[in-house]
């Protein structure tokens, strides 16, 4: 009787809990838009905290989730707190892996931040801190999900190989390579500026194939050129550094950037 | 003597992001009431600043997953008038069918998942799948199909890829559309027991006249694509006067800006609209709206949810109806030209589920964005749901704590409110002294919890 199944399983199911830090809570949404699947989750993992759909907030979990960068002083100390109560932490979505969105302010003050936006307002509610960052720059994460935002198949893909002691599958290579795959015509070619050779694939390349670039939302792929994506650019009538820009929107996370930086002429945005 | 009572109900459950609700009573009296918005700060506006125009939806729908479409379509809005862009009726069609399935998704997950645990008395959905599965199935379908639709124009409901300025990237086969249009036409029972569920709730008696403000379309048609903006005062205030009709102001308990109208706090989003453009609905609507007896002189946010059943049978026939229309001609659009090439400024509004969205941006003559300002539904009731809350406590104030603590939360979450979009932020805090001669300070995270 090991299979989870719908109805009361006869064993403890591991108890799973949802937790956000600074996005869009969209990942969230995605685990809630697996539908079909919803119910038959539900007779798998028991769900002890996930403030947006439910009341109750344990903190005797085993698996943690985490979608969100952290941004504030206190987010550092509330991770490390989830750390320790988590068998297993996963971060899911750009935000959490990457820094996401989040971190293309990341070489700006946060005083000149909250100068534009709250009218130079920085006291509790709105204090930050320097960087937006990824989960795994201030605690070890065992697993990633990527995306933004995650895919709900890969979602419940990857749920499946934990729950079967197995570690889920990350493609190791471009989107360039699921994008020939699907038959979408280059975006280069097309003189739009498309980063999908460095990027890290999994998203069966849905941007290029509902008419926008890639934006490497994934991060990149374990061997990236990045010379030869200032050159691709150049080629098609695009400056290098606007692959430099396209490159801050999702992963402009200090560690993320110094790669590309050094590659690359520098981004006319800061 | 009057009561003394402090309820603090950290991050409130079953909202999109984080706020808390703090009340005090002292002596019967109401010393403060504050739903304060504690989501992290995230910049959008400053992230905006020098990017391509092009990249202004797919950057603002992350400023919220659960109205990623409308922050889509508000910036191609403004995209598109700060460039002088004119899109073709199908494109509009299209955009305006991506839209439905955005506000079947959203109010089909507010009323069954977020607002029909308090009807069952359950702390979530998550018990209403042993005790009511028919209705948690049935919730769960509608979901599905709201998801289809994007599905088929934009890739994905969270994140819509396709649009373009002047036009969409994608344009769904006559196959798609027409798998679309089965499966919307097998949903109607669906919608219908939706209504046959909700029709017979006692909604908590409470009514405060505020000012209701929604963008109506010229056309006539039900507001969703934006359009000037309706005040229930009876002024009308063109896009570019935003300003005037919702002007934004910074409060020391939030970190979502608050707006307020001519004469303080406004009312955005499903009852508002309902307020000001009943007469733009279909006939099915129309028959649901008597079916759950909401009348357009009801001024009891509790009806948020009822106009958001309502609101789902509208997007519903309007799927239908639009899927029929792009079927007539499935052949793509091409993108309108650009008139205005050397930029200026645009506001673009959009008729989100919680209400009027608007994105403003002055486009510089290299095509990057100079300035940004994006005004929020969530943002703009904020000041309204603390206004409700001060009106709604002292009918309370003889009650057990528990019981207002479930009213606030209840009161706040009947708003819909999108925390994650209002800072571009939900927590109920009763602060101060506890009637029991407790120490100041917030209680423990669980005060509000119920169950």
């Amino acid at each position: 009787m090991a299979s989870p199944t719908p109805t009361p399983a006869p064993r403890a199911l591991p108890k799973a809990a949802f937790f956000s830090f600074a996005s869009c809570e969209g990942c969230q949404l995605q685990v809630l838009s697996i539908e079909d699947q919803f119910l038959t989750l539900l007779g798998a993992i028991e769900i002890v905290n996930f403030r947006e759909a439910i009341d109750d907030r344990r903190d005797d979990y085993d698996i943690a989730f985490i979608e969100g960068s952290l941004v504030r002083p206190e987010d550092i100390e509330e991770i490390q707190q989830i750390r320790k109560r988590a068998r297993i932490l996963i971060a899911i979505g750009a935000c959490a892996c990457l820094g996401g969105v989040n971190a293309i302010r990341n070489k700006r003050s946060p005083a000149g931040l909250a100068r534009e936006v709250y009218e130079g307002r920085q006291d509790g509610v709105f204090k930050t801190l320097s960087e937006a960052s990824p989960v795994r720059s201030v605690v070890q994460v065992d697993y990633e999900i990527r995306g933004c935002p995650i895919d709900r198949d890969e979602l419940l893909e990857s749920l499946r190989s934990l729950l079967a002691g197995t570690v889920p599958y990350v493609p190791p290579y471009a989107v360039c390579v699921q994008c020939t795959m699907r038959g979408t015509p280059c975006m280069l070619e097309r003189g739009l500026p498309c980063v999908g050779s460095v990027a890290r694939a999994g998203c069966e390349a849905i941007c290029p194939a509902f008419g926008a670039p890639c934006e490497a939302c994934r991060g990149i792929h374990d061997s990236p050129n990045f010379e030869a994506l200032g050159e691709a650019f150049f080629r098609h009538g695009l400056p290098r550094y606007v692959a430099a820009e396209k490159l801050q929107l999702f992963n402009n996370y200090r560690e993320l950037r110094e790669p590309w930086e050094k590659a690359l002429p520098s981004p006319s945005i800061t | 003597m009057g009561k003394s009572t402090s309820i603090s109900v950290h991050h409130v459950t079953r909202v999109e992001g984080h706020g808390n609700i703090v009340v005090d009573l002292k002596d019967g009296t109401l010393t403060r009431c504050e739903l304060q918005i504690v989501e992290s700060p995230r910049f959008f506006e400053a992230l905006l600043k020098d990017r391509p125009h092009d990249e202004a939806p797919r950057i603002t729908c992350r400023i919220c997953g659960i109205c990623s479409v409308g922050h889509a379509t508000a910036a191609i809005h403004a995209v598109e008038a700060a460039l002088g862009i004119a899109p073709g009726p199908k494109t509009r069609a299209l955009r305006r069918l991506n839209m439905c399935g955005e506000w079947l998704q959203s109010h089909v997950l507010h009323a069954y998942f977020l607002v029909a645990p308090d009807l069952f008395h359950a702390p979530s959905v998550i018990p209403l799948a042993t005790t009511h599965p028919e209705i948690v199935r049935r919730a769960l379908r509608l979901k599905g199909l709201a998801n289809e639709i994007c599905y088929a124009i934009s890739g994905r409901h969270v994140m819509p890829i396709s649009y373009l300025p002047g036009g969409m990237g994608h344009w769904p086969s006559a196959a798609a559309l027409e798998v679309l249009h089965a499966r919307l036409v097998a949903a109607r029972a669906d919608v219908e027991a939706t209504v046959e569920l909700f029709a017979p709730i006692e909604w908590p008696d409470f009514s405060q006249e505020i000012e209701a403000l929604a963008a109506l379309e010229e056309d006539g048609a039900y507001p969703m694509m934006g359009g000037p903006i309706h005040s229930s005062r009876g002024k009308v205030f063109a896009p570019g006067a935003y300003r005037e009709a919702s002007a934004e102001h910074i409060v020391d308990h939030s970190a979502a800006k608050h707006t307020r109208g001519a004469d303080g706090p406004v009312r955005v989003g499903a009852l508002a609209r309902f307020q000001l453009a009943h007469e733009r609905l279909g006939p099915a609507a129309r028959q649901a709206a008597a079916a759950l007896n909401l009348s357009p002189a009801t001024r009891n946010p509790f009806h948020y949810t009822p106009a958001q059943v309502v609101e789902s049978v509208q997007a519903f026939e309007e799927a239908i109806t639009l899927t029929e229309l792009l079927l007539g001609d499935p052949s793509p659009e091409e993108r309108a030209p650009v008139t205005r090439p050397r930029g200026g400024v645009g506001v673009g509004l959009a008729e989100v589920p919680r209400g009027t969205l608007i994105h403003d941006y002055e486009i510089g003559s290299d095509g990057r964005i100079v300035r940004a300002n994006c005004v929020i539904p969530t943002a703009q009731n904020l000041a309204a749901i603390e206004a409700d809350m001060r009106a709604f406590v002292p009918a309370l104030v003889a009650r057990p704590k528990d019981e207002i603590t479930r009213a606030m939360e209840m009161l706040v979450r009947a708003y819909d409110p999108c925390i994650s979009c209002a800072v571009h932020l939900l927590d109920v805090s009763f602060v101060g002294q506890g009637h029991d001669g407790g120490a100041a300070g917030p209680e423990s995270p669980t005060a509000g919890g119920r169950g």
